[in-house]
């Protein structure tokens, strides 16, 4: 079974309104999925909708074969975590406590976290370089800083599959390639399957192996970079000039904008 | 975090041991330590061993009902004095006692008050389906102003000897009338408190907010109603032994905060004996400070938790 996410046939949304009209999607395991699209076309919710915060109106999410609305919430927790693109909190929590949190799938109610839960902590806050300020209380710290406490806290979950809503879009660029190259270090060599939503289509070129393009709530084209990247697709969807050409280092589809009025 | 755990509390215990005898001995009528196990001053001492047992259970319910609720709502002001459930709880128990209702049966009448007041502060505070903190914790002190004028005008118009005094309903009293109620109500609080503990993780994860909370396994709004209820539970058996007494539920968590941290699992139970020391303390001034004259315990909750309140009101979200 190569694919870890089946999306057949979704529909749903907010109250009566379909935001999400009839997608598929799958995911294979391997995958470092870029979820792109204009404000409005569905790529927020559709997260929602694959780590069940959402329940379909139509339709069914399966997760390696079983439907997620009838997986035990705390097992469904074990195997996807999501990354929201900040947390607020009027707790000062410090960064170890919260990225204790992720551990609260694989806890007992009462339980406290035995020697393994604080050594997947400490993994956890090692891999995402957030240890030399474990001890500091989390509205103390950066944007950044806190970004990837939060990819730390849904590492300790250790999922297999990853959600990410807009994970670099408070951070500055030298943040953003730091977060990226995490996320692709970790898909590489622990088979983290990563799907995520990226406002920057570059940074999504440069990064992903798959895109999906979205439109209206539904898929305007899915493919490699150089598939969905294209001058025609993203003019038709994002109604914006751009020049696609070729990022000099990376050979993947490199997306200008074109300023001034249409 | 166990061996922090585990001293704080002991820590507190030793204090707790501290302020019972504090309560043991003083009052009005001084008993030195030496003489508690005189067989002339066993009356004495039973009522304030009662008063005190009291006294724990007033503290702890309250500051562990105020940490669930300001955790849950998201909000540092959230307590049961300043929701308006103890009010509701109390015009519901007033109300009982003038029908004529058998006192054993006055903490289910609180609690029905105290889930009706809790319903209407609500849907009171409900914008879009939105809670707003903001007007969460206003209709709370509206709903609970106008529940205790309405006390007020009950307790004037049908006061009799089963029915307390104006000020026990209002301030707040530890003085026990009735050893039995006590007991009984021992029961509810001591195993909500319990089933609160038992929440301790999800009332972490919640804090940090509804969805996230459910991105770590959580069914949050069943562990909301099931908490919520609770805290009414508690909140209704308490006004039964010692009236409304406001801000325990703010000024212990917020100071227990402070020294060990928001993390529930250790959060509650240091407030739990943290509370404990300050309702039995509370006690002792209100007895001892003009005496023979006793200030209800209310009075001096409320003139230490005032200025707390605002300055979290001035703070804003911050915790």
């Amino acid at each position: 079974m190569k694919d870890i996410l089946r999306i057949n046939h979704l529909s749903g949304g907010y109250g009566k309104e379909n935001i999400i009209t009839g997608l598929s999607l799958d995911i294979s395991r391997d995958d470092f999925m870029g979820i792109i699209g204009p404000n409005g076309s569905g790529k927020t919710t559709l997260l929602r909708f694959a780590s069940r915060v959402l329940t379909p109106r139509a339709g069914t999410i399966y997760f390696k074969e079983q439907n997620i609305i009838q997986m035990d919430l705390k097992e469904f927790c074990r195997n996807v975590a999501f990354v929201a693109q900040d947390i607020s909190t009027g707790f000062s929590y410090t960064v170890t406590e919260i990225v204790a949190m992720g551990r609260i799938p694989h806890l007992k109610r009462l339980q406290f976290e035995t020697k393994k839960d604080r050594e997947i902590i400490e993994e956890a806050l090692i891999l995402t370089d957030t240890l030399h300020f474990k001890d500091k209380r989390i509205d103390e710290l950066s944007a950044g800083e806190r970004q990837r406490v939060i990819i730390a806290r849904a590492l300790a979950q250790e999922p297999a599959l990853l959600l990410l809503d807009e994970p670099t879009s408070h951070l500055d660029i030298g943040h953003q390639i730091q977060v990226l190259n995490l996320l692709k270090k970790l898909n590489r060599r622990n088979n983290l399957t990563i799907v995520m939503i990226l406002h920057d289509l570059n940074l999504a070129s440069a990064y992903c192996n798959r895109i999906v393009l979205l439109d209206k709530g539904a898929i305007y084209k899915e493919g490699s970079p150089g598939e969905v990247l294209t001058y025609q697709n993203i003019e038709a969807v994002y109604k914006t000039v751009v020049i696609v050409n070729k990022n000099p280092v990376t050979g993947r589809p490199n997306v200008i904008l074109v300023p001034g009025e249409k | 975090m166990i061996k922090r755990l585990k001293k704080t509390l002991l820590l507190l215990f030793l204090l707790l041991c501290a302020a019972v005898i504090l309560g043991l001995i003083k009052g009005a009528v001084h008993i030195p330590l030496a003489d508690i196990f005189l067989q002339e001053n066993q009356a004495i001492i039973n009522m304030r061993l009662f008063r005190i047992l009291a006294a724990i259970l007033v503290g702890s319910g309250l500051a562990v009902s105020g940490i669930a609720l300001q955790a849950i709502l998201r909000n540092p002001l959230a307590e049961p004095y300043l929701l308006g459930t103890s009010s509701g709880a109390g015009l519901a128990a007033v109300v009982a006692v003038i029908l004529g209702i058998s006192r054993i049966y006055m903490p289910f009448a609180a609690f029905l008050g105290a889930v009706i007041s809790i319903i209407l502060v609500y849907s009171l505070a409900r914008e879009e389906n939105r809670i707003m903190d903001k007007s969460l914790i206003l209709s709370g002190v509206i709903i609970s102003v106008a529940f205790s004028s309405v006390i007020v005008f009950l307790v004037s118009l049908f006061g009799n000897e089963a029915l307390h005094e104006m000020n026990w309903w209002l301030w707040g009293s530890l003085q026990v009338y009735d050893y039995k109620l006590v007991l009984l109500v021992a029961l509810p609080v001591v195993l909500g408190i319990a089933v609160i503990y038992l929440f301790a993780q999800d009332l972490n994860a919640i804090s940090i907010g509804e969805e996230e909370s459910a991105h770590l396994g959580i069914d949050t709004q069943k562990v909301k109603k099931i908490l919520i209820l609770i805290t009414a539970l508690i909140t209704a058996s308490l006004i039964c032994i010692c009236g409304i007494i406001g801000f325990v539920g703010l000024i212990v968590p917020h100071m227990m905060r402070l020294i060990v941290g928001p993390n529930h699992k250790v959060l509650i139970p240091s407030t739990c004996l943290a509370a404990s020391v300050f309702m039995v303390t509370c006690d002792v001034f209100s007895r001892t400070l003009f005496a023979p004259v006793e200030i209800p315990i209310g009075v001096i909750t409320a003139i230490i938790g005032a200025p707390i309140f605002l300055v979290l009101l001035k703070q804003g979200k911050k915790i």
